[in-house]
C-alpha cells in the first residue's frame, strides 16, 4: 500500500471486475482489509437497518406503538418538531420563525456565490438582517412584541450565530492588526486578550458571561440574558478567528509594506487600502472554517439555560411520555447541524482552490 | 512580524501649539498607548469595585477562606482521592481537576490512535478502507461535539438494565449502569511493576543513547528496537512475578438490581469519553493525512531506489518527516479537547467545570470559583503547549 499514491480510477465502467481488483483487492493486505469491512458491515448493517427502517414507527401520537415496535421512533420527531425548532416561542406566532429562518438561510446561500460579492449584497443583508430582527423582536408593524427570554430553537441559534460572525470579525481583525502593532502596549494587550480567551473553554466564557456581567455592571443596570451570551460567544469567535487574519496578515509580502510607506500612505490607509485586501483574501478559507466552529459552538449555549436548537431538543424530550426517544430526535438534530457545516466546509474547499489559482500577485 | 518603524522620521517640529504632539509619532505613540492602557486598567477597575459593591451589598466576604469548608455534597466519581460530603470544597475542586485530566487523558489517547488508523485508511488504495474513512471525518466533524456527547449519552441510558446486560464476553458487563470490568485486587506488586516500568523506561533511553553514539562514533549499531520492548515489557512483568505473582481479579456479579464488584465506567464518563475522543479523531486523521501528504514524493522515490522496504520506508522515512508537520496542530487539537472536557457539565460528570458550578452556586463565591477554574484550565492549555513545543524543538530541522 502506497500512501501516496491515488486511487485507481477506472478508465469506465465497462470492467466492473478490473476495478473492483484494483480497488478493493489489489494486494494481498488490501484484500483483508477489503474482506474485514466487509465482515465489518455484515456484523453491523443488518441490525441497524432493522433498528432504523423496519422495526422503527413513523408516524403516530402515542409512545407505546414505539415501545411495542422496539425499533426507531421517528415519530418523536414529528410530534416534537414545533418544540425542537422553536422552544419557547409562542406557538401561534411559529411563522415569523419559519420567515426569519428562510431571510437567514437565503442571504447566506447568495453569498456563496462570489460573483454576487458587490456592495448590493451588503444592501442586501441589510434590509434582509432588519427583517429578521423585526420578526423576532416583534413589537413593530402590527407584530406582537415577544421577550427575549422566550426565543428558542433554530432561530436563536441562526441569531447568535449571525451576532458571533457579524460582530466578532470586526473585532477579530482589530485584535489581529494589534497583535502586529508597532506599539508594544496595544500589542501586549491583543496578545494577552487572544491568548487568554484562547486558553479557556468555551463553557467558561459563557460562565464569566452570564454570572460575572452582572457583577460588574452598576447596580441597577441589568442586561438582558442573551445579549451576555452574544458577547460571550462574540469574543470567543474574535479571538479564534485574530489568529486565521494574522495569518493572513504574515501572508501579505513585506514589500507591500514597504512600499506603501515609501509612498507616505499613513498606518490606516495603508492597513484599509493595502494590507487588509490582500491579508483577508488569503484569510478566508481559515476564516469560514472558524465560522463553521462558530455555528457548532452555538449548542453549547443549552449549559447556561438558553433553548437554542439543541436546548430546545432536550426542553421537547422532557414531555415523560417522548423521554426514551431522545437518540432519534439527537440523529435529527445532528442531521441538521450536518447538513449546514458540510455544506459550509465544501464550499470552502472550493473557494479555497478557487483563491489559489486566481491569486494575482 | 514586525512592521517598518517610521517612528524616527519626524523630531520634534519648531511648530506652536500642541500640533507637535500629533506630528511628532513618537509622541503620538507613547499618548496613544497611554491612553489605551488607561481605558483598559480604568474599565478593569470600574467593573471590580462595581463588582466589590455588588458582593458586599449580598453580604458575600470574598476571597478563598471558602475552600477549606465543608462542602456537603456528593461526588459521583472520584478516582484515587476518594470524596465524602464531609470534605473540603478545595478537595471537591481537587477531585474535579482529577476527573478532567482522567477523561481528558484517556480521550487523548484514543483519539490519537483512531486518528493515526483513520488518516492511513484515507490514503490506502483500497476504495472501501479511503471512503470509510472520509465518511468518519466528515460526519464526525461537521456535527457539534456537545450534540455528540449528550448522544452517546442517551445511546447509555438507553441500554438494557443490569439485569439484561450486554456481555461481550470475559467478565465485561455493559448496561445502564455503565461498563463493569474485572480489576485486579491492589496489591504491592502492580506498585513494583509500575516503578519496574519507569525504570525501564529510562534504561531504554539510555541504550538508545548509548547506539546512538555509536553509531555517530563507527557509523553502525545494532539494532535496538527489539531490546528496548523487551526492555519496556519484560521488566515490569518480572517485577511483578518476582513480587509473588498476584492473579486475584476483583469480578462484576449481579447481586439484586445492580452489580457489586469490579471496576466501573460510569455511563457519564463514557459517554464524554466517545464524545471527546470520536470527535478528536476525525481531526486528527486530518492531520496525519495532511501531514503524509506534506512529505515530498522524491523522499519515497529516493527511500525505494536505496532499497528500503516499504515498511523501512514508513518508519525511517515517511513518518519522521510526517510528524515535524503533524505535532503542531495536533497538539492544538489535544489542547481542545482537554477545554471540550468541560462539556462534561451537561451530562453531570463530575469534572472541574461541574464541581465549581456546585460551589459557587452554594457558597455565592462567584468570582473566587470561576478565577480558579480559569486559571486551571490556562494551565492545562499552556503546559500542553509548552511541553509540544519543547517536542517541536527536539525534532525541528537541525540546521547546521
Amino acid at each position: 500500500m502506497g500512501p501516496t499514491d491515488a486511487a485507481i480510477r477506472p478508465a469506465g465502467s465497462a470492467r466492473p471486475l478490473a476495478w473492483l481488483r484494483a480497488n478493493f483487492f489489489g494486494s494481498i493486505p488490501s484484500s483483508l482489509m477489503s474482506l474485514a469491512l466487509l465482515a465489518a458491515l455484515a456484523a453491523t448493517l443488518p441490525d441497524l437497518v432493522r433498528w432504523a427502517l423496519v422495526d422503527s414507527v413513523w408516524r403516530t401520537a402515542d409512545p407505546a406503538v414505539c415501545r411495542t415496535a422496539g425499533g426507531a421512533c421517528w415519530a418523536v420527531i414529528g410530534e416534537k418538531y414545533r418544540v425542537m425548532l422553536f422552544g419557547t416561542y409562542p406557538f401561534d406566532q411559529h411563522w415569523r420563525g419559519y420567515a426569519m429562518m428562510a431571510i437567514v438561510l437565503t442571504l447566506v446561500g447568495v453569498s456563496t456565490v462570489r460573483r454576487l460579492w458587490s456592495g448590493a449584497l451588503l444592501i442586501a443583508w441589510g434590509v434582509g438582517l432588519s427583517a429578521a430582527m423585526v420578526l423576532q423582536f416583534g413589537g413593530f408593524a402590527g407584530l406582537a412584541r415577544v421577550p427575549t427570554s422566550l426565543w428558542g430553537g433554530l432561530p436563536l441559534t441562526l441569531a447568535i450565530f449571525l451576532g458571533t460572525v457579524l460582530g466578532g470579525f470586526p473585532l477579530a481583525v482589530l485584535l489581529a492588526l494589534g497583535r502586529q502593532s508597532r506599539l508594544p502596549v496595544v500589542r501586549a494587550l491583543s496578545i494577552g486578550f487572544i491568548e487568554t480567551v484562547r486558553g479557556v473553554p468555551l463553557v467558561n466564557i459563557l460562565f464569566v458571561a452570564a454570572l460575572l456581567f452582572p457583577l460588574f455592571m452598576p447596580a441597577g443596570v441589568n442586561f438582558d440574558k442573551l445579549l451576555r451570551a452574544q458577547v460571550g460567544m462574540l469574543i470567543f469567535f474574535a479571538a479564534y478567528t485574530a489568529e486565521s487574519v494574522r495569518g493572513g496578515l504574515q501572508a501579505v509580502p513585506h514589500s507591500q509594506y514597504e512600499a506603501a510607506d515609501s509612498l507616505g500612505v499613513s498606518y490606516w490607509e495603508r492597513t484599509l487600502k493595502i494590507v487588509l485586501p490582500q491579508a483577508l483574501r488569503i484569510a478566508i478559507p481559515a476564516v469560514v472554517n472558524d465560522v463553521i466552529r462558530a455555528f457548532k459552538n452555538t449548542s453549547v449555549l443549552v449549559i447556561i439555560g438558553l433553548l437554542d436548537l439543541l436546548g430546545g431538543t432536550m426542553a421537547a424530550l422532557e414531555d415523560p411520555r417522548w423521554t426514551r426517544f431522545y437518540v432519534e430526535a439527537y440523529l435529527f438534530v445532528a442531521a441538521l447541524y450536518f447538513l449546514f457545516c458540510f455544506s459550509l466546509s465544501q464550499y470552502s474547499q472550493k473557494l479555497e482552490t478557487e483563491m489559489k489559482t486566481g491569486r494575482n500577485y | 512580524m514586525s512592521l517598518p518603524d517610521r517612528g524616527s522620521q519626524t523630531g520634534p517640529s519648531p511648530r506652536a501649539g500642541l500640533a507637535w504632539v500629533v506630528h511628532d509619532t513618537r509622541v503620538r505613540d507613547v499618548v496613544l498607548q497611554g491612553l489605551a492602557l488607561a481605558v483598559v486598567v480604568g474599565a478593569i477597575a470600574f467593573f471590580v469595585s462595581n463588582a466589590a459593591e455588588a458582593l458586599r451589598v449580598r453580604g458575600i466576604a470574598s476571597g478563598f477562606g471558602y475552600l477549606s469548608q465543608e462542602a456537603g455534597f456528593g461526588i459521583g466519581e472520584s478516582l484515587f482521592l476518594g470524596f465524602e460530603p464531609s470534605d473540603s470544597y478545595l478537595r471537591a475542586f481537587l477531585v474535579g481537576l482529577v476527573n478532567t485530566l482522567r477523561v481528558s487523558l484517556l480521550a487523548i489517547v484514543a483519539a490519537t490512535v483512531l486518528g493515526f488508523v483513520l488518516g492511513i485508511m484515507r490514503l490506502s488504495r483500497n476504495l472501501g478502507a479511503a471512503k470509510l474513512s472520509a465518511a468518519y471525518v466528515e460526519l464526525f466533524r461537521n456535527t457539534p461535539q456537545l450534540l455528540q456527547i449528550v448522544f452517546w449519552y442517551a445511546v447509555m441510558t438507553r441500554l438494557p438494565g443490569p439485569r439484561q446486560a450486554i456481555s461481550p464476553g470475559g467478565d465485561v458487563f455493559v448496561s445502564n449502569r455503565g461498563i463493569k470490568l474485572p480489576w485486579p485486587i491492589a496489591d504491592a506488586a502492580y506498585a513494583w511493576a509500575g516503578a519496574a516500568f519507569l525504570v525501564a523506561i529510562l534504561a531504554a533511553y539510555l541504550l538508545r543513547g548509548w547506539a546512538r553514539a555509536r553509531r555517530a562514533r563507527i557509523g553502525t549499531a545494532p539494532p535496538i528496537g527489539g531490546a528496548c520492548a523487551a526492555l519496556l515489557l519484560g521488566l515490569p512483568v518480572l517485577a511483578w512475578a518476582l513480587a509473588g505473582a498476584p492473579t486475584a481479579l476483583d469480578r462484576p456479579a449481579l447481586r439484586g438490581l445492580n452489580f457489586v464488584g469490579g471496576a466501573t465506567l460510569s455511563p457519564e464518563f463514557v459517554a464524554l469519553f466517545l464524545g471527546l475522543s470520536l470527535y478528536t479523531a476525525a481531526f486528527i486523521a486530518e492531520i496525519v493525512r495532511g501531514g503524509i501528504e506534506a512529505v515530498h514524493r522524491g523522499q519515497v522515490d529516493a527511500a525505494r531506489s536505496l532499497g528500503l522496504r516499504q515498511a523501512q520506508i514508513y518508519r525511517l522515512v515517511v513518518i519522521p518527516q510526517a510528524l515535524r508537520v503533524m505535532v503542531p496542530p495536533a497538539a492544538g487539537q489535544y489542547v481542545s479537547l482537554a477545554k471540550s472536557s468541560s462539556l462534561a457539565v451537561a451530562i453531570g460528570y463530575p469534572d472541574l467545570v461541574n464541581v465549581s458550578n456546585t460551589t459557587l452556586n452554594q457558597t455565592g463565591h462567584v468570582v473566587e470559583a470561576l478565577l480558579l477554574m480559569s486559571l486551571v484550565y490556562l494551565a492545562i492549555s499552556f503546559s500542553i503547549a509548552a511541553a509540544m513545543n519543547l517536542y517541536n524543538r527536539l525534532v525541528a530541522i537541525k540546521e547546521r
